[in-house]
């Protein structure tokens, strides 16, 4: 078995995005989530010390941010006293189809499970993309999930368009490989 | 006539909605007869449906930084 150390001054690098695309999932506000993956730093590097081991780094951190998540919605329930939850059967109840028949959940409908696998599919992604090496995912990232054009990748890398577009080739068959691996496979 | 490079490039130049239409006629055409191009398009298509099902988002650069610096702070 190989030992597992923490090395924190990779923290931002290597985890940052994966940990934000987790809190974003589960907060859906990205100013939120940003804190709550910079508490998961800070926190982790407090208890640094109390590290065994016996998980990987990201294992660990996420470990933590689980925690960090639902200690904000606590946090936010008991701020403005919404514990009460309100069971409205039916939006309209004088319309038909208020019967609580009517309003059980299809059994054979799969949508929701969409937003779960896609979010693992997100998580997937991002591992991948951490494997890339540095300048294929940096131009991958600030074309397809930043939405950055050509022109504007080229003048903050400094590099040409063809140059650009071979990175992205690059990039998008050790993305297809590695998904191939991870995703297509399980 | 264009290689099987051009062709990947305007593939995946596509995948970005950045291709001409004379470059996707080309890119098509040369799909008809280049089977490899053919399944790189295929794949290449896929990867994009996954990119944009997963909603990926992503840090800055600068937001990045912020974070080392306070991290770094605390060490």
């Amino acid at each position: 078995m190989t030992e597992n150390y923490l090395n924190p001054t990779s923290w931002v690098d290597n985890y940052a995005d994966y940990l934000f695309n987790y809190a974003v999932a589960r907060v859906s506000d990205a100013e939120i989530a940003k804190d709550l993956v910079q508490e998961t730093f800070l926190a982790g590097l407090k208890s640094a010390k109390n590290f065994q081991g016996a998980a990987t780094e990201r294992t660990w951190l996420i470990a933590i941010l689980k925690r960090k998540v639902i200690d904000y919605y606590r946090k936010i329930n008991s701020k403005k006293g919404k514990a009460e939850v309100r069971i409205n059967y039916s939006s309209q109840s004088d319309s038909a189809g208020d019967w609580l028949e009517e309003n059980v959940a299809d059994p054979f409908s799969t949508l929701e499970n969409d937003a779960i696998e896609n979010e693992e599919l997100g998580l997937a992604i991002q591992e991948c993309i951490s494997k890339l090496p540095k300048k294929q995912s940096a131009v991958f990232v600030m074309k397809t999930i930043r939405g950055l054009s050509t022109e504007d990748i080229c003048n903050e890398l400094g590099i040409n368009p063809s140059n650009l577009w071979v990175m992205v080739h690059r990039a998008r068959t050790n993305l297809m490989g590695c998904l191939n691996e991870n995703w297509f496979k399980l | 006539m264009i290689s099987c490079e051009k062709a990947s490039t305007i593939c995946n130049k596509k995948q970005y909605k950045e291709a001409t239409l004379l470059e996707q006629i080309k890119l098509g055409f040369h799909l008809l007869y280049c089977k490899t191009c053919a399944a790189f398009s295929r794949k290449n298509k896929k990867l994009t449906i996954l990119c944009d099902k997963a909603n990926l988002h992503n840090l800055s650069d600068q937001e990045k930084e912020k974070m080392k610096e306070k991290l770094e702070h605390n060490i």
